[in-house]
C-alpha cells in the first residue's frame, strides 16, 4: 500500500483513492518529521565523528608535547639551536650530544634519493598511463605497488646481503680504484669501498619511494579531462607532445604530491637506511662512506643509551625529526592547493 | 508550436524565393566523405555518410542526440584512431586526397583540420600567449616575430585581442567561459588550418557569448571552411551555408540551410525541422 502511494504512475491517475492516499502522505510526513530525517541519529553520528576526528588531532599534540618533555633535559642543556647545529655526538667519551650529523644525514639520503627517483617514478606513470596496454600497465601498477608493500627490513636484508656487495664489487672497488690511480687527493671525499654508505642507502631508498611518487603520479594523470588531451591531438600533437602538452602540466600538482609523499617516506625510513647507511655519527660524511640519519641513529643507539642525557639527546632527535615531518607535510599541501588543477589535493 | 514553424515557414520561403541561390558549380570542393562510417565493435555510430563540404562555406551538422553528428566530424581529422575500438571505412578526401590512406600520418591531417570542442579547452597552465601559439610550437616555429604577429592576428581573428591584449602572459584557465572558446578557436585558428571542425562550440556558453562566436564564424568563413555541428537549429539556421541531417546514424538530408529550412527534400528534415520529434 505504501509502495503505491509513491508510485508516480499512480498519482497521475486522477480518481478517489489518489486523493485520500495524498491526504494520507502529507500527514504522514508532517506529523512524524523527526522521525523521518532521523534527526537525532545525524546529530549523534556528528557527534561521534567529530570525537573520532578530534581524537587523532589530540593524539598528534600529545605525541609532540611527550617527544619535547623527554628530549627537553637535551634540549635545555644545549640550547634548541645548539642541539640542532651541534656537531658532536659522542655518548661514549665525551658524553655531548648534538643533532646536526643526522639532520645532514637525513637531508641528503632523502633529496639524493628523490633526486634519483623522479625521473624513474614518472617514466612509469607515464608508461602505464599512456603508452602500455590496460593489462600491461596493470601488471605494473601491481608490481610498482608490491615494492611499497615489502616490509623495510626486508629490503634492508636485501641490501645487506645482495646489493650492497654488489655495488661494492661493481662499482665502487672499480672506481675507488680509478680514483688512487688518478687523482688520490679525491679519495677521502668518495669515501671508503666497504659497500655500506649514504650512496648504498640513498639508492636503497630511491627503490623504496618510487610507487609513492608513480601512484599518486598515475592517479593525477588520470583525472587529466579527456578534453584536454583530445585538445591537444587535434592541435596535431604526437603522443609525447600531448603528455607534455597537456597531462603533465594539469597533472602538476598531483605529481608534487607525490614527490611531497614520497619526500616524507624517505625522511622517516628507519629499518632500511639503518641496515645500510653504515652508522657513522660525526661529520665529515664521504660520498660512499658510512653516515647516519635522524631515524637510524635513534634505532640503532635506543637500547644501549645508559645515560639519561643520551636517552634524552635521542628522543629530542626524534622531536626534530617529528617538526621536519610536519613541516615538510604542511608545505607540501601548500604547495597542492597552489599548484592543483585537477583536486589532486583530496589525496 | 507546429503552428508558429509553419508560418515561419510561410515567412522564409517568400524571402527565399527573391535570393538567388549560389549553384555548387561555382564553389570549389575543400573536404569530402564518401561513404563514411564509423564503427563501435560491430556497431555503427554513423553509416555511408558521403557529404561534400565546399570551400569557405559554412556546414552545419544537425540531428537529435545521438545521431552520429559529433562521431561523422571526429572522422573527418582522424580523431577515432584515439578511441581503442573505434573503426572507420570509406574515405574522407582533403583537398582531393585520401586522409585515411595507408601511409598519411594522422598527426599531418590533424595541423590542417583545427578543431574547437564543446567545452572550451585552453591548456590551464600555459599563459593566453602560449595557448594560441601552442600549435606552432609543435611544428618547431620559435621566431618570437614571426610568434608575435601570429598571436596577433589569431586573437583579433577570434575576437578576442582587445580584451586580453593587455595580459598575454596571464594563464589561459583566468578566462571567462566565452573568452575561453574564443581563446580555443584562435588556437585552432594560429596554425592556418584548412577546415575549422567545431563540435558544438556554443553549448556551454551564455546567449552573448554564443552570439559573439556566431557573428566570428560569419567573419571567419571568409578564409576558412567551417563544418560545425550544433543541437541548435536556429543557429545552424543563423550561422550556416549548407545543413546536414542526420538521423540513427544515417544522412538524411544534405541541402542548402536555406532550402532546408523552408522546402526540406526529405520528410523526416520537415518533420524535424518543425518539432514532430527529436
Amino acid at each position: 500500500m505504501k509502495k503505491r502511494e509513491t508510485d508516480g504512475s499512480v498519482l497521475k491517475e486522477p480518481n478517489v483513492k489518489y486523493q485520500t492516499s495524498q491526504t494520507t502522505l502529507s500527514e504522514y510526513l508532517r506529523k512524524k518529521r523527526s522521525f523521518i530525517y532521523r534527526t537525532l541519529g545525524d546529530r549523534l553520528f556528528s557527534y561521534f565523528i567529530f570525537a573520532l576526528g578530534f581524537i587523532v588531532i589530540l593524539t598528534t599534540i600529545v605525541m609532540a608535547i611527550v617527544l619535547y618533555k623527554d628530549g627537553a633535559e637535551a634540549i635545555k642543556r644545549y640550547g634548541f639551536f645548539g642541539f640542532l647545529f651541534g656537531r658532536v655526538w659522542d655518548p661514549a667519551m665525551k658524553i655531548e650530544f648534538g643533532a646536526f650529523p643526522f639532520i645532514v644525514g637525513t637531508l641528503i639520503t632523502s633529496i639524493g634519493s628523490l633526486a634519483i627517483s623522479f625521473v624513474p617514478a614518472l617514466a612509469v606513470a607515464i608508461f602505464t598511463a599512456e603508452y602500455s596496454p590496460r593489462w600491461l600497465a596493470h601488471i605494473i601498477d601491481n608490481l610498482t605497488n608490491l615494492i611499497a608493500a615489502i616490509p623495510s627490513v626486508i629490503i634492508g636484508l636485501w641490501g645487506i646481503f645482495v646489493f650492497a656487495p654488489w655495488m661494492r664489487d661493481t662499482f665502487y672497488m672499480n672506481i675507488y680504484m680509478w680514483i688512487l690511480d688518478n687523482n688520490p687527493s679525491f679519495a677521502p671525499i668518495f669515501g671508503n669501498p666497504i659497500g655500506y654508505g649514504i650512496a648504498t642507502a640513498t639508492i636503497i631508498l630511491a627503490i623504496m619511494i618510487v610507487p609513492y611518487t608513480t601512484v599518486l603520479t598515475v592517479d593525477a594523470f588520470k583525472k587529466v579531462p579527456k578534453e584536454q588531451r583530445e585538445a591537444a591531438y587535434a592541435l596535431g600533437a604526437t603522443k609525447w607532445e600531448v603528455v607534455k602538452m597537456a597531462v603533465i602540466p594539469y597533472a602538476r600538482g598531483g605529481i608534487l604530491a607525490g614527490v611531497m609523499l614520497s619526500f616524507g617516506r624517505a625522511i622517516g625510513e628507519t629499518m632500511a637506511v639503518a641496515m645500510l647507511i653504515g652508522n657513522k655519527n660525526n661529520l665529515p660524511f664521504s660520498i660512499i662512506g658510512p653516515a647516519s640519519t635522524m631515524p637510524s641513529v635513534i634505532v640503532n643507539e635506543f637500547r644501549e643509551a645508559v645515560e639519561n642525557i643520551h636517552l634524552s639527546s635521542l628522543i629530542a632527535v626524534g622531536f626534530y625529526l617529528f617538526i621536519i615531518s610536519l613541516v615538510v607535510n604542511l608545505i607540501a599541501a601548500y604547495i597542492q592547493r597552489k599548484f592543483s588543477l585537477t583536486g589532486a589535493r583530496t589525496v | 508550436m507546429i503552428e508558429m514553424s509553419r508560418i515561419s515557414k510561410v515567412n522564409n520561403v517568400n524571402i527565399t524565393n527573391t535570393e538567388k541561390i549560389t549553384p555548387p558549380k561555382d564553389l570549389s570542393l575543400r573536404l569530402e566523405s564518401k561513404k563514411l562510417s564509423v564503427m563501435y565493435g560491430s556497431s555503427y555510430g554513423v553509416k555511408d555518410i558521403s557529404i561534400p563540404i565546399y570551400d569557405k562555406k559554412v556546414t552545419a551538422l544537425i540531428g537529435p542526440s545521438g545521431c552520429g553528428k559529433t562521431t561523422f566530424l571526429r572522422a573527418l581529422n582522424r580523431m577515432h584512431d584515439l578511441t581503442q575500438n573505434a573503426r572507420v571505412k570509406g574515405s574522407v578526401l582533403l583537398n582531393g586526397k585520401d586522409i585515411y590512406a595507408p601511409k598519411v600520418d594522422p598527426v599531418v591531417i590533424r595541423r590542417k583540420l583545427g578543431m574547437v570542442f564543446q567545452k572550451p579547452t585552453p591548456f590551464p597552465t600555459m599563459s593566453i600567449y602560449d595557448n594560441v601559439i601552442a600549435g606552432l610550437k609543435l611544428v618547431g616555429i620559435k621566431n618570437k616575430l614571426i610568434l608575435d604577429e601570429v598571436v596577433e592576428k589569431s586573437l583579433r581573428h577570434a575576437a578576442l585581442w582587445e580584451e586580453v591584449k593587455d595580459r598575454l602572459k596571464t594563464p589561459g584557465g583566468s578566462l571567462s567561459g566565452g573568452q575561453q572558446q574564443r581563446l580555443s578557436i584562435a588556437r585552432a585558428l594560429a596554425v592556418e588550418p584548412d577546415v575549422l571542425l567545431m563540435d558544438e562550440p556554443t553549448s556551454s556558453l551564455d546567449p552573448q557569448s554564443t552570439t559573439r562566436i556566431e557573428e566570428l564564424i560569419h567573419k571567419l568563413k571568409k578564409t576558412v571552411t567551417i563544418i560545425i555541428v550544433t543541437h541548435n537549429m536556429q543557429q545552424a539556421a543563423r550561422v550556416s551555408d549548407y545543413t546536414a541531417f542526420f538521423y540513427l546514424g544515417g544522412l538524411i538530408e544534405f541541402n542548402t540551410t536555406s532550402k532546408m529550412f523552408t522546402v526540406p527534400d526529405n520528410k523526416r528534415t520537415e518533420d524535424y525541422l518543425t518539432g514532430k520529434f527529436g
